[in-house]
């Protein structure tokens, strides 16, 4: 653990009263910010010190603020989550910054996400993503013993890492075209890998690849800035394999 | 249909013509290292090699037909290129980043559409300069400088001139950035990529568009080799 030190940061914020109000960048400053903060507790300090003037604090999403939600959604200095890799927002901290740096804070920038308030942004783009086939609908009943239908490590292991995508939308936000191609590929991956998955894989794919297309998020063009910014490394691989899964079953209709 | 109204399946359009595309340009790499293979053992006048195959491949109905599907394939990708990069722009949102572009993506990766105009304006003056003289020629029946199968001697003279020349080597850079790209990145759209892959296919993407645009340099280096440097335009 290093040594606690002080910083003070200016803030770039973009303010946004409404989805359809026009939104501006304001400044702000923040004084002694402890390196041990995260940016999170920066952020409430500085809607403190709002609150105590009398002004409108700032809105932004966070949650668990442990890195495991995947609420939190705020594009800092031209990143998804900051400038750290593989983290969330809220796992960044303020050690990352130097004394006097201007700080941009921005939503998430994409016609899937509108902004709601500030850096609030409305995913629930991702959530009809979800229900349009991102789940088994067999009647799975009681836990089987684990032994009933096996598995390759391998493809636990990678069943698992696609999974572990927390829908929080940084490749959405990275990606100069707004494709959803990651999140979707890791949800449709997740079960295309596994025996209970593949039964409804090809309807799945159909119907996630719709929505998406249909919530009006672009084209992946491949420039992999999806994979560099998601916080959980989730790998284009598995857009690869959601492309592969969606031929097989448009050839086969 | 799904190759138009699904955005995967666009993306498999251009990933099918572009891979076509690449075929036929290393097709054509390879028979314009005839006219090198000329050069470089001094042919005598009316034995280039390349001018056979200029003959052989001529203005016979495969050959047009060839031709006819050239032409649909790279407006199939020009189209569809259009349509893909209005759908992204309009999928970005109103409102953009004030900062952005702090991820290390590949240059070529974001400027596909820019290298694209690149390689189609250069593909018109390629045109203009060899097919408009030979296979448009012969089928018009039009008198020019040279005999219309004459290719040995039509590509020394275009590339007598040095300001040709330097406009071509940026359309080679333009095809070669285009290339480095567009190879593993169709790859990955038809599904034919994986953790392992991934690494293979960029790799090669790099040597495919390297070689191929080595190749159609060395035409040119050859032409001003024959020439004995640039004689005017």
């Amino acid at each position: 653990m290093g040594k606690e030190s002080f910083l003070n940061v200016n803030l770039k914020v973009w303010r946004q009263r409404g989805p359809k109000e026009k939104g501006e960048f304001k400044t702000y400053r923040v004084e002694h910010v402890s390196t041990e903060m995260s940016f999170f507790e920066m952020m409430d300090t500085l809607n403190e010190q709002l609150i105590n003037k009398h002004e409108e604090p700032i809105v932004f999403d966070h949650d668990c603020r442990e890195g495991i939600c995947g609420t939190c959604s705020l594009y800092i200095n031209g990143r998804p989550h900051g400038i750290d890799n593989a983290i969330t927002t809220c796992q960044l901290h303020m050690r990352k910054f130097t004394n006097e740096c201007t700080i941009t804070v921005e939503p998430w920038r994409s016609a899937g996400f509108p902004v709601i308030r500030d850096l609030m942004v409305d995913r629930s783009a991702f959530d009809k993503i979800q229900q349009a086939g991102g789940y088994t609908s067999i009647n799975c009943g009681a836990a089987q013993d684990a032994n009933a239908i096996l598995i390759s490590k391998v493809d636990a292991d990678e069943a698992m890492d696609s999974a572990s995508c927390i829908g929080c939308g940084a490749c959405v936000a990275a990606c100069k075209n707004g494709s959803a191609m990651l999140f979707v590929s890791a949800k449709v991956s997740q079960f295309a890998l596994l025996p209970q998955g593949r039964v409804e894989a090809a309807r799945r794919a159909k119907a996630m690849v719709a929505k998406m297309d249909e919530l009006g998020f672009g084209n992946c063009t491949n420039t992999r800035a999806c994979e560099m910014e998601c916080p959980k490394s989730v790998k284009i691989s598995n857009i690869a394999r959601l492309n592969r899964e969606f031929i097989k079953a448009k050839l086969a209709d | 249909m799904w190759l138009t109204s699904s955005s995967i399946g666009r993306k498999v359009v251009m990933s099918v013509s572009g891979s076509a595309l690449v075929l036929f340009l290393t097709f054509h790499m390879l028979m314009n290292l005839v006219y090198v293979y000329d050069v470089a053992v001094d042919t005598p006048a009316g034995e280039h090699y390349y001018d056979k195959v200029c003959e052989f491949l001529g203005t016979n109905w495969y050959a047009l037909i060839a031709t006819a599907g050239l032409a649909f394939l790279v407006l199939v990708h020009l189209v569809f290129a259009f349509i893909l990069t209005a759908q992204n722009y309009k999928a970005r949102g109103k409102d953009r980043y004030a900062v952005s572009g702090q991820q290390p993506v590949h240059w070529a990766a974001k400027n596909m559409l820019v290298l694209g105009i690149i390689i189609i304006l250069g593909m018109l003056l390629h045109l203009k300069d060899f097919w408009y003289n030979m296979m448009f020629a012969e089928l018009a029946d039009k008198e020019g400088q040279f005999a219309p199968t004459a290719g040995y001697d039509w590509i020394s003279l275009v590339f007598a001139c040095p300001v040709t020349v330097c406009i071509y080597a940026v359309w080679f850079c333009a095809i070669w950035y285009h290339l480095t790209h567009g190879i593993w990145s169709s790859m990955q759209t038809l599904g034919l990529n994986g953790k392992v892959w991934l690494d293979r296919w960029i790799c090669i993407s790099y040597v495919w568009a390297t070689v191929v645009v080595l190749g159609f340099a060395s035409v040119v280096v050859a032409a001003i080799v024959h020439n004995g440097g640039f004689t005017g335009c």
